[in-house]
């Protein structure tokens, strides 16, 4: 890894007598895709809002773009982009005009109707805010967090609510700024939107890292021994393997020729997260 | 996509632009979208003007005011009405924009902090303008109002709107964070702004209030502006007609001066970008 952009170690947040965020350690290089996944209230935007600067740390050191991001300013503000997961309200006026308002605020902006081009909405550039569709006002949310040219980018949540095709053309859409040398912090409960984006995956529940990995080796999953069934004899059998395709070899020698009921299983993501945040779910945490 | 024309991001960035030139897009913003809201048309900016068309009609002639309705409410309305595009306006306002996140964006980009006061500032003053103007030329044009002449007139009517808006601001923006939401908000603002209407001489001349309930308006700051605006319109016979026996244009800016302060300390005090959720 180059230029570290986020450097953290031993980050905490207290509420009352609960640590929303318990201690954490991580380190983000420039250029990558980092995903936060974890159940609602695991502490993912806790932690990001604590990096955005939105939110003061009760403990642990944290750089961001080699700043302390609880004091730093404007220029460091002009340096990151920001895309909030509660909708947040623009001005009621047309797209174009709130994209070029907002690049006012930014030293060295790009140019507003690139940008409204960029995340796909140069057909809606003149209409209200109110007139856009989620995943239009969505897009608008991520114009806003890029116009001024950010070297860091969150994104918090951003396909809540998509139906399955505009969540494909938005990770198209993130594919391309991570493409353009952003590094980006993404946050969300949606595996395979982790799986399809992230460098690498950094599984957080209770206020704790479970795992940090490359979507594919998350949990061991690369490692992971294989699981083996058959029947045979009537009975199903099962047997766990670090080598599942001699397995297979020598159970077709042995049982001559096709084998009954074959199946060769590893772990899915889904199951290794699953794993991953069993410790503390709780009923009302359970949606993903 | 058109990558290929992206900009070159240079090595240092130069600073972010200043407060001044941020503030005044801001400002230019603020005017536009209050243009696009019906209900703050009607609510906030036709209220004063609809009272005063009720109050020149039914009134006229009703009561022995020693002149017709119009001139007679007409300063006090003026003053009502200027309260209500500062005060109420943006008690409400900065309400919202705390609870639906245009503070919290607002806070995520490197806009400084004094371009959001200063672009509220810019709505208040357009709006204050625009009140006296619309009420000024329907009671002058429909009511055949008597209007002021003289220079000094105009100038008391300058410096009173101008303190009066300022300190009635501040005030909102420091009634704005004891509401917990953008609509508790109105509550909070609405409620007692129309206590002063009533107990501040607007519709009920001071001289018919009890001595504690003109303790109590002379507290805050629409009794003075009332009175202010009184001094610039009324032929001068009438001050005896006041609260004190005359003008007393000194204590009306020393009033709404110290307003001014006050509001300015209880808003350093109390304004959050966040909401209390956001910790």
């Amino acid at each position: 890894m180059s230029e570290t952009v986020i450097e953290v170690t031993d980050l905490r947040k207290r509420y009352g007598d609960t640590d929303a965020v318990a201690g954490i350690d991580l380190s983000i290089g420039r250029g990558e895709v980092f995903s936060f996944l974890g159940p609602n209230g695991a502490g993912k935007t806790t932690t990001v809002e604590i990096l955005e600067g939105f939110r003061a740390r009760s403990g642990g050191r944290a750089t961001v773009l080699g700043q302390d991001p609880g004091k730093a300013g404007r220029a460091w503000r002009a340096r990151v982009g920001i895309v909030w997961q509660k909708e947040t309200l623009v001005p009621k006026l047309p797209v174009r005009e709130v994209v070029r308002h907002f690049a006012g605020y930014y030293p060295e902006a790009d140019d507003p109707d690139r940008i409204i081009d960029m995340v796909g909405l140069s057909e809606k550039a003149k209409a209200v805010p109110d007139a856009l569709s989620g995943g239009q006002r969505r897009r608008l949310d991520v114009a806003l967090g890029i116009v001024g040219r950010p070297e860091l980018l969150f994104l918090d949540e951003p396909t809540t609510g998509f139906d399955p095709k505009a969540r494909r053309e938005f990770w198209e859409l993130i594919r391309s700024l991570a493409d353009g040398g952003t590094t980006i912090v993404l946050t969300t409960h949606y595996l395979e939107e982790a799986e399809a984006l992230a460098d690498r995956v950094c599984v957080i529940s209770g206020g704790r890292i479970r795992a940090v990995d490359h979507p594919a080796e998350l949990g061991g999953r690369a490692s992971a021994q294989a699981r083996v069934t058959w029947a045979e004899n009537g009975a199903r059998r099962e047997t766990r393997t670090d080598a599942p395709t001699r397995t297979v070899t020598e159970l077709a020698q042995r049982l001559g020729g096709e084998i009954p009921q074959l199946s060769v299983h590893r772990p899915t993501l889904e199951e290794i997260y699953l794993d991953l945040i069993k410790d503390d779910r709780t009923p009302e945490e359970v949606v993903a | 996509m058109s990558g290929d024309t992206a900009i070159p991001l240079t090595a240092t960035r130069p600073a972010p632009p200043g407060a001044l030139r941020v503030g005044l897009s801001r400002g230019w913003v603020e005017i536009r979208t209050f243009a696009r809201e019906w209900e703050s048309i009607v609510f906030t900016f036709s209220l004063p003007t609809l009272i005063l068309i009720m109050f020149a009609s039914i009134f006229d002639g009703m009561f022995d005011m020693g002149m017709p309705a119009v001139d007679y409410y007409l300063p006090g309305i003026i003053a009502m009405g200027l309260m209500s595009v500062s005060f109420q306006t943006l008690g409400i306002a900065v309400a919202t924009d705390r609870e639906l996140g245009t503070l919290r964006r607002l806070r995520g980009t490197p806009m400084p902090p004094s371009a959001y006061f200063i672009g509220k500032t810019i709505l208040v003053l357009f709006l204050s303008l625009g009140q006296v103007v619309l009420l000024l030329s329907v009671a002058g044009l429909f009511y055949g109002a008597d209007l002021p002449t003289t220079a000094q007139a105009w100038v008391t009517i300058g410096w009173v709107l101008l303190l009066g808006a300022t300190g009635c601001s501040l005030l909102g923006i420091a009634m704005s964070s004891l509401a917990r939401s953008a609509q508790a908000a109105s509550a909070v603002v609405v409620i007692p702004f129309l206590l002063l209407q009533f107990t501040s001489g607007v519709f009920v001349p001071v001289m018919a209030m009890p001595d504690w309930v003109l303790t109590g308006a002379s507290l805050f700051p629409l009794l003075w502006m009332g009175q202010g605006m009184r001094a610039a319109f009324f032929p001068d016979e009438m001050a005896s007609m006041e609260a004190t026996g005359g003008w007393d244009l000194h204590l009306v800016a020393l009033a709404l001066g110290i307003w001014c302060v006050v509001g300015l300390v209880f808003t350093l005090l109390t304004f959050r970008w966040k909401t209390k959720k956001d910790g």
